[in-house]
């Protein structure tokens, strides 16, 4: 899957699948089916190696370098058009850093994020413009991500202004309304502003303004982890909605991993500015083969008292250790259990583990350790 | 110290049965512009030593209020307590004058903040916070206390006491602000902790990490607990019963196997059907509809009844009372029958 560092020609893609498509009618007809599903699955956002290093100064006239946090470092993936894609990870494991960079809202250090077959990290002025029409962001703190000086009208009007093809002058008043109306807000709160509204609708507020440009992909920061639990349920299956009603691609960030199961299609969990492990749902959480995946899955406490007596823990000694001087090798093997030597020398890499290369199983997806192995720590049902 | 020696004293024969700490019919309201805020309208709970309570709410419903009460730590004004009782070792610790309750605060009760950051201070050294328990109550030495905070960083397994005890509370990570504000709490051994969110800042990991030392202390030394969380996972983990928050009322409460299995008031039904699990993928989740009441506003009869799929005109105009079902469970919902029948 990542193992191309060019976007695929749609054409090209569908091209092959019918090439092979040639003898009876019914293979003829799975083909068929196998290159419409194939041309379907073009990545929509394709990242290669994207790197951001934050450099560390010292001195106060003649600043030096000194060393670098390395907040992202050498994250790949796909994104495909309608699905969602999780990236889980404790906090300061990069996450925020990547949806940042998808936006080319920080300059990336090194790589490529590919928004249909255009590299968006080189571009600016109005081609960037463009592209950030259809790349929008829902932020996590919905007190802060609305000026309270502005009216909900202005603040979900707002992207008009920097693209007024969207919504000619004088439409613009009714598009909010519908807007409001489409996120579950009454269109008669045009008027009001932010404090006149609880969290949940304040986040509405938020995913109405994302919506406003018709965009193709949603990035989410933590959109729901500051609502009450009763609150976040609307807000999740709000965003749910507009998904199939849009065909919207998310790219969905969190820390809660039972919501992130909930949402996603696949799922990418992140350690110390690297990818571990990235998987289908079930792939990831039914049939987990990185032990930091293992040891973020049992932590998770899950809302059943009988479950506690036969659920395995995996408590893990120490803290994240710093990403400005991150172990050698793989990141994660100072607090891992399986850790050996090999592990401080050669870093692993992010691919199907060779054991699982030729077996048809769910643990067959891409993971970052050289001990690989299943195990189911949720307990599944 | 006769006083402390008095409540100890004190209890009745059956001292050994009745539970460490009971609070009944308590009452909290604030006084804001708006008008009068109930934050808490009636609450009753008991906790007993080496017991874990649960107690259960969104933002808003009462559950720190009613913990803040316990503590002896609301600011008032602007808060008042009209009503209640909160029996501690047999004494109504609400008609003791502040000095008696300053020597139950922290000897015999101490709480966990949830924001260790900003509960510890900036410039004072972990060692000299953690120290100040025993120079303040003990009046040992700063030497001695400088010793006695060392092993108690060693008992929440901060790794090289010895050498972090000077460090700042900059200096250490999330978790261990939470192990350091933990070891403040056990200094002097109490018989009740009072954590309220003591693990909602803090990543999965870390979070699995500190529960387990508070539950190992809490065995260890045989306290009584009360959780105050929002996190129905977190409370399925740790808790032996449950007292559920609405709007100030406590609306269901029950030994914690009982609530998971059966809840009896649609509130608990809801949020438990409400939230995503990780060991299922699921279908559209249930969302109960509206939003938590205003605190100034609080609807009449049950609090519940506008986001109440079951609501019936009995509902809008009488409060429930808290209807016992089975043995040791209670119900805030005139329909608990047909809740639990479904």
């Amino acid at each position: 899957m990542s193992d191309t560092t060019l976007p695929k020609d749609p054409e090209d893609a569908a091209a092959t699948a019918a090439e092979a498509a040639v003898p009876d009618a019914a293979t003829a007809l799975v083909a068929e089916a196998a290159a419409a599903q194939l041309a379907d699955r073009e990545p929509i956002l394709q990242v290669r190696n994207l790197v951001k290093h934050f450099p560390l100064t010292q001195g106060i006239i003649v600043k030096r370098q000194i060393g670098a946090v390395k907040a992202v470092d050498g994250v790949s993936f796909d994104l495909y058009a309608g699905e969602t894609l999780g990236i889980v990870g404790e906090s300061g494991c990069g996450k925020s850093t990547v949806a940042k960079l998808l936006m080319n809202l920080e300059q990336v250090t090194a790589g490529e994020v590919f928004y249909k077959g255009q590299d968006i990290t080189k571009l600016s002025g109005r081609a960037l413009k463009a592209v950030r029409r259809n790349i929008q962001m829902v932020f996590q703190d919905p007190y802060t991500s609305l000026n309270p000086r502005m009216t909900v009208g202005d603040i979900i009007g707002e992207p008009f202004d920097i693209h007024p093809e969207v919504a000619p002058k004088g439409d613009r008043r009714k598009r909010v309304e519908e807007l409001l109306d489409v996120v579950g807000l009454n269109p008669e709160y045009i008027n009001r502003y932010p404090h006149q509204f609880s969290g949940g609708q304040r986040q509405r507020i938020g995913i109405a303004r994302g919506l406003a440009l018709n965009p193709e992909i949603i990035i989410c920061d933590e959109p729901v982890s500051a609502l009450d639990v009763s609150v976040q349920a609307q807000v999740i299956n709000l965003m749910e909605k507009l998904q199939d009603e849009f065909n919207l691609s998310y790219i969905f960030i969190a820390h809660d991993l039972s919501i992130v199961r909930h949402i996603s299609d696949r799922v990418g969990v992140m350690y110390l500015g690297k990818i571990a492990e990235i998987g289908s749902d079930a792939e990831i959480y039914e049939h987990p083969t990185h032990p930091y995946t293992q040891a973020l899955l049992s932590a998770v406490p899950v809302p059943d008292p009988e479950a506690r007596e036969h659920r395995e823990r995996i408590i893990l000694s120490g803290d994240v250790p710093s990403p400005a001087n991150p172990p050698s090798g793989c990141r994660f093997r100072t607090r891992c259990w399986k850790a050996e030597d090999r592990c401080a020398l050669e870093e692993p890499l992010l691919a199907i583990p060779t054991r699982f290369a030729n077996v048809d199983t769910p643990a067959k997806h891409e993971s970052a350790c050289h001990f690989a192995e299943e195990k189911d720590v949720v307990g599944a049902a | 110290m006769t006083v402390i020696d008095d409540i100890s004293d004190v209890p009745t024969p059956d001292a050994s049965l009745a539970p460490l700490l009971e609070v009944r019919d308590l009452h909290v309201e604030f006084h804001t512009r708006d008008g009068v805020a109930k934050a808490v309208n009636g609450v009753n709970y008991s906790v007993s030593a080496g017991e874990t309570l649960a107690v259960l709410g969104e933002s808003g419903s009462g559950k720190s209020v009613s913990a803040q009460a316990v503590m002896g730590i609301l600011d008032m004004p602007p808060a008042r307590i009209p009503k209640g009782e909160i029996f501690f070792q047999g004494r109504d610790m609400l008609k003791m004058s502040g000095e008696e309750r300053r020597k139950i605060r922290g000897r015999k009760i101490a709480m966990i903040f949830q924001d260790a950051l900003s509960s510890l201070n900036p410039v004072l050294s972990v060692g000299y916070q953690l120290g100040e328990m025993y120079r303040v109550h003990q009046g040992l030495s700063r030497k001695d206390a400088k010793a006695k905070a060392i092993e108690l960083m060693d008992r929440v397994r901060i790794p090289a006491a010895r050498e972090r005890v000077g460090d700042y509370p900059h200096q250490f990570s999330g978790g261990m602000r939470q192990r350091i504000m933990i070891a403040m709490a056990l200094a002097l051994e109490p018989d009740l902790i009072i954590a309220d969110e003591p693990t909602t800042a803090l990543d999965v990991t870390v979070q699995a990490q500190v529960m387990e030392l508070l539950a190992e202390l809490q065995r260890e030394y045989n306290m009584g607990l009360i959780l105050i969380t929002h996190d129905l996972g977190v409370v399925a983990d740790v808790a032996d019963k449950i007292a559920v928050m609405y709007a100030g009322r406590i609306v269901e409460d029950a030994p914690v196997h009982d609530i998971y299995a059966k809840p009896a008031h649609p509130y608990t039904k809801g949020l438990l059907q409400s939230i995503p699990r990780l060991d299922q993928k699921g279908q559209e989740l249930y969302a109960i509809k509206g939003l938590p009441p205003n605190l100034t506003r609080i609807p009449s009869g049950c609090a519940f009844n506008p986001r109440c799929p079951m609501a019936q005109d009995i509902c809008r105009t009488d409060v429930p009372p808290l209807h016992p079902v089975g043995t040791a469970r209670g119900s805030a919902c005139h329909f608990w029958k047909e809740t639990l029948g479904e």
